[in-house]
Formats: structure tokens, sequence, C-alpha cells
């Protein structure tokens, strides 16, 4: 698209959206990387297949971590400066397995998000919603031996993007995950339920399996929320590797 | 065999993410200018060749002796333990680099390398690549991925010796596009 020519509409990112959803119906669970409502990815995503590959020793385990690379408060985002950020306070926790359904343990969890006005504590974010000085957004933990991980944090609001005119993203957690090997590590975001962004979002769309999209959202759950403090979500993670781990047992 | 579980899918990492990846000492593996350092860097490039200035690389090797490691403080170094993983993020001429050290072969009659996992903003998806040595023709026409590529895909897997360490450039799309790999089923 030329510089000087108008954005493209909502209309228009939705009409592709739905076009290319009919044409992967039988696509895989992943997201697509041609990918063009997504217009940052025209230029950015291969355009050969992947080459198949026996993984190799390196790739068949991944980095350690441990104790002294995360503290514990890391997990807190709410308690990283002397006040309380503004916003609904959220707890965030569910449980990460590969695909056998065995719980990663002991691995390290990062997440970032926006504050509760949708503005992001980054110096390229130029969203005139509100910094908020008691919220930098960024977490860190280790899972527990079940594969749970627990985040307490405030719920992040949507935010506008230049992808076309009128371009707002769903409300979001962006979340960093490592699996037991090289080959399950996973970037990926969290979204909420009932979201009225999400099917306009091409980031979100990029999925072409509407089951698979399911699978970024996370659940309300009562038992999660705590009396008189805080909300509760429960997201649940699964990381797949190669398929070497769905037969050695 | 029971059906497995289906994955999580992936998302871009955006725009936003050097808030909380990158971290300080993250493309030391090794203090540059420590014994044995080499340099690893290169930029990242998209389909027009233009440099990409918000991506994000993890390295993931061996040790020198080909052994995979594994020891935690990859996220708070201690100057001393090779842990085998770090992170680097490209500044705004697409430009990244890491301090390291040489990977050994983690497997005998094997060409060593580096693993190399690349996200960015415009990215949908991790890609996973390998960035071998160029040294030893014969060891390099011996493996079995190298092996199976024409020669000028191949090359597009293949670091350039320099003084001090090695050059590779990640390139996302068009004709020098990096050879990007996925489990064989």
């Amino acid at each position: 698209m030329p510089d000087n020519a108008p954005p493209d509409t909502q209309d228009t990112i939705s009409a592709e959206i739905a076009s290319i959803a009919a044409a992967h119906e039988k696509a895989g669970p992943g997201p697509l990387l041609d990918y063009p409502p997504y217009r940052s990815s025209i230029l950015r995503h291969p355009t050969f297949a992947p080459v198949q590959v026996d993984p190799d020793e390196i790739e068949l385990v991944g980095p350690v971590f441990g104790a002294r690379d995360v503290d514990p408060g890391d997990a807190d985002l709410t308690a990283q400066h002397p006040g309380e950020p503004l916003g609904e306070r959220m707890i965030v926790t569910g449980r990460i397995v590969d695909g056998t359904g065995r719980p990663v343990a002991g691995q390290l969890v990062e997440v970032w998000q926006a504050n509760a006005a949708g503005r992001y504590a980054h110096g390229r974010d130029r969203h005139p919603a509100p910094l908020d000085p008691h919220f930098t957004g960024t977490g860190r933990c280790l899972t527990d031996a079940d594969g749970r991980y627990r985040f307490v944090t405030v719920k992040p609001g949507p935010y506008p993007w230049r992808n076309h005119l009128n371009a707002w993203r769903p409300a979001h957690i962006h979340f960093s995950l490592f699996g037991r090997n090289f080959t399950e590590r996973v970037v990926t975001q969290m979204y909420f339920p009932g979201d009225p962004l999400l099917p306009l979002d091409p980031i979100f769309g990029s999925i072409p399996d509407t089951s698979a999209q399911q699978r970024l959202l996370a659940t309300y759950d009562h038992e999660v929320t705590t009396p008189e403090w805080s909300t509760g979500y429960r997201w649940d993670i699964v990381l797949t590797g190669p398929r070497r781990t769905w037969t050695e047992s | 065999m029971t059906e497995p579980l289906p994955g999580t899918p992936g998302q871009t990492v955006g725009p936003f993410f050097g808030l909380s990846l990158p971290y300080e000492r993250g493309p030391d593996l090794v203090p540059p200018g420590a014994a044995g350092a080499i340099r690893l860097h290169g930029r990242v490039l998209d389909g027009a060749g233009d440099p990409v200035p918000d991506a994000l690389l993890e390295l993931w090797q061996p040790g020198p002796d080909g052994a995979v490691l594994r020891e935690p403080g990859s996220l708070n170094r201690d100057g001393w333990t090779f842990t085998g993983w770090g992170r680097a993020a490209t500044d705004n001429a697409g430009h990244w680099s890491f301090s390291t050290l040489r990977p050994g072969p983690s497997r005998p009659g094997t060409a060593p390398f580096f693993a190399l996992t690349v996200f960015a903003r415009g990215l949908l998806d991790r890609l996973r690549t390998r960035i071998y040595l160029p040294d030893g023709e014969d060891v390099l026409a011996a493996d079995p991925l190298l092996s199976s590529l024409p020669a000028e895909r191949r090359a597009t897997l293949v670091a350039t010796a320099e003084p001090g360490g090695y050059g590779f450039d990640v390139v996302l799309q068009g004709e020098r596009e990096t050879v990007f790999l996925e489990a064989r089923p």
C-alpha cells in the first residue's frame, strides 16, 4: 500500500479475515504466518515451507531456569511500586502441561501487558491514555511441581493501533513460555472471554482454526476470585513439541 | 498411545516485548573478552531487505566439548557459569550480537551449530533455525540436514568467519530467505 493511500477500514480487514478463514478451514492449529490482514506480517513471513529435521540432542532439551533466576516477588505486578496500580485487580493462574498431559515443572513464565487504561509503559507506545506510575506491566515466575503458575496483576485495557483505521487490540496479556525442550518454546497472548474486539482483530484472527482460537481465552473462575480483594481468571496451557514426546512413553 | 492434547497456539511477540524480555547481560553467555569468547552477530532483514529493529533472538547451544548443559542462571549470570542460553534484541539498525563460546557437535559426526529462535513484531509465530560454523567443508557436507538442501538454501544456514567470531544474517523473506526448521513428525 503506498504511504499516502487512505488507511483500510475495519470492514476491509474483517472481509479479509473472513475470506482467509474460509479458505483455511483445515489448516493446522497455529497462526498463519502469511496473513495480510495483519499488515506488518506482509514483509516478515517466510515464503518457503519449513524444512523438517530430526531434532538434535541440543534441541531435545531446553534451557534450565532456577530460583537464582527469578525473584518470587516478580509474580506480583501490583507490588513493584510504592502505591497500588489503578484498575481491576486480578489473579491469573493456570497449569502448563506437555502434549501428553505431563506437567511442565520448574519452568520460566514471563508476562507483559498494558495498564488498565490500555497503555504500555514503553517509549514507543503513543496511545494518549494515562501511564500509571504504579504499574510497569511485566512479571516472571517459575512453574511449581505440578506445572502451575500464578500472577497478581490488573486487567489490561484494549488499545488502538495503526494496522488500519479504527483498529483496536482486544485486551490481552503476553505470555512467554518454555517447555521441556527447545521446540516447545512459545510466545503467545492470553485473551478474555466475551471480548467484542476479538472477531475484529487480525492477530487473534490469524489462527484459522476456531477451536484453536478458543485455547487462547482465559475463563473467569470464581474459585480463583478472592473475597474483598481480587477477581480471578484461569488459563491452562499445552506446549506441544516434536511427536517424539507423544510416543516415548 | 493416547491422542496428544492440542497445543496452545503462538501469537506475535508484538512491538512492546522490550518491557519484559530483554535483560541485562542476556546476550553475554560469556563476558565479552573472556578466554575463548567469540562474537556471533548479524542482522535481521525483512522481505524488502530492510533491517527489522523489533526482533528478538534466543540462542541455545552445547558447550565447546559438545555437552548439553543443564545449568540455571541465564537470567542472573554469575559471570562464570556457562548456561548455553542467551537472548538478544535487535537494535534500531536491525543488528544483534552475542558473546559466547564455540559449540561442539552434540552428536559425533554431525556439524556443530547454534540453535536459534526468532521472534518479531509482524511475525505471527516464532521461527526456528540453526547457525552452523563454517569450519570444515567435509563436516558440513556430511551433516544430515545440510546435505539435504540445495546449495543456495544450504548457504543461508552457515555463518561467515570473521576476526573474533562469526557473522550471520536472519533473512525473514526473499531470495536469500533463511531456511527455517520444524521437528520431523
